[in-house]
């Protein structure tokens, strides 16, 4: 399905990583590993044509991403280090409102469903100002749970800020997700359960590595 | 889901944001009475010279009263992530950004037309030029919001943005205020305003036409 070739980044005239090339097909985890500054933000953003790549190409079903456009957005879900939620608006209808913009309709019903799955069912009408960081990533996440349908989910950090229970919740969403079919790429610096399941890695650090012996 | 659907949660939401944040909107009104007050004040009672210059003046406080707001237009969007959510949608992002502009017209433009006609008065403009007053802003402001977004998008997550977007934005406003302004001149002059009206309104279709692929484009720039 997502095929990566030869990929590169370089930040001012420090290479982030170069040569990075993947296969994903359906079913499949891919755990993007390295240390801060390694470029895992970049590659992610590249992957998701919201950043543009020095060398080398992304493509989705045979077609270059840059092609597919809105074709590819619409099978992708994106969710990075900015929660994307508006304080003076609910988790419910900050639920709603990311649905409605990337292009999915869901009710005001299942919106909260998802948000009390998170345990946010006491929280989900409060300002989400009111709220704390791992209410708030969990809020962002609970996302997750009504993009089913998406083949595609890229998560830059989702374990970040949660707490034991929703760690162990997203790690079941994640999980059943894969079971349906949809695969993930994703970064963290937990030691997750979930990483029993992850099918791929790309090691930046490696990469770089190997990339200035060759230099 | 259908473009339209998307369309109007979008406005929907950013006049919910509008409505929650009102001193927003309240200090640009404010603004706007505020500089339009100033002038007779300084100029003093001189109803012949006031009338001259009302109408001018009138239009280069909604000038500055709407691009006082332009910068709210994608900024929180911005820094939260959820312009990042936009740019990956399934619907283009040219569909976006129009739903926003209407949603900043309404919210940030649409209470300077409701309010113009009082300040109109200061000046001692007869009724007809405060209807013609209101008209023409009704239909020049909508060309100020779509210009001015496609500055807001090209200074977006600069330092100092402010002074830029006011530098790149207030030259293209300039046949707008003039043909505003004329507009209203005519009237007072006994002339038609008609083709001044009918220059702002294709003004203002051009600008739908041709801004939101202009802001689009450079809303792409600014993540890249």
């Amino acid at each position: 399905m997502l095929e990566v070739h030869q990929l590169a980044c370089a930040r001012g005239n420090r290479t982030l990583f170069r040569n990075v090339s993947f296969r994903l097909e359906a079913r499949s985890l891919l755990h993007v590993a390295g240390e801060n500054g390694s470029g895992k933000t970049s590659l992610l953003r590249i992957l998701c044509g919201l950043g543009a790549a020095d060398a080398g190409e992304v493509s989705w079903r045979g077609e270059p991403i840059g092609v597919l456009r809105e074709a590819y957005w619409r099978e992708i879900v994106y969710l990075g280090h900015a929660n994307a939620l508006k304080d003076d608006l609910s988790a419910t209808e900050n639920l709603c409102m990311a649905c409605a913009i990337s292009g999915r309709w869901t009710t005001t019903a299942s919106a909260r469903d998802a948000l009390a799955a998170f345990g946010l069912a006491a929280c989900c009408g409060l300002p989400v100002r009111a709220l704390s960081q791992g209410q708030k990533r969990r809020s962002a996440l609970a996302r997750l749970s009504l993009s089913t349908e998406a083949p595609l989910w890229v998560l830059d950090e989702p374990f970040n800020a949660l707490d034991a229970a929703a760690v162990k919740h997203l790690e079941q969403l994640i999980g059943a997700y894969i079971d349906g079919g949809g695969s993930v790429v994703f970064t963290t610096h937990q030691d997750a359960a979930i990483s029993t399941r992850v099918t791929q890695r790309v090691d930046l650090d490696a990469l770089s590595a190997t990339a200035e012996v060759a230099t | 889901m259908p473009m339209t659907a998307v369309m109007r949660s979008v406005i929907a939401r950013d006049l919910t944001l509008a409505w929650r944040r009102r001193t927003d909107v309240f200090t640009s009104v404010i603004f706007f009475v505020i500089v339009a007050s100033l002038f007779p004040l300084g100029i003093g009672p001189e109803p012949k010279l006031l009338l001259a210059i009302g109408p001018g003046i009138v239009w280069v406080a909604a000038l500055l009263a709407s691009m006082l707001a332009l910068s709210r237009l994608f900024a929180s969007d911005y820094a939260d992530g959820t312009l990042e959510q936009m740019l990956l949608s399934a619907t283009p992002l040219s569909v976006i950004v129009i739903a926003k502009v209407i949603a900043h017209w309404i919210a940030a433009n649409l209470p300077l037309v409701l309010i113009a006609p009082l300040l109109g008065l200061q000046f001692g403009l007869p009724s007809d030029a405060l209807a013609v007053l209101a008209l023409a802003l009704a239909l020049g402001t909508p060309s100020l919001s779509l210009i001015g977004a496609i500055g807001a998008a090209l200074t977006l997550g600069l330092r100092g943005g402010g002074v830029l977007l006011a530098l790149l934005v207030l030259p293209l406003y300039a046949p707008v205020l003039i043909l505003g302004s004329l507009a209203v001149e005519a009237t007072t002059a006994g002339l038609a305003a008609q083709p001044y009206l009918l220059l702002l309104a294709a003004l203002s279709l051009a600008a739908l036409s041709l801004a939101p692929w202009a802001v689009a484009a450079a809303l792409r720039i600014s993540y890249e």
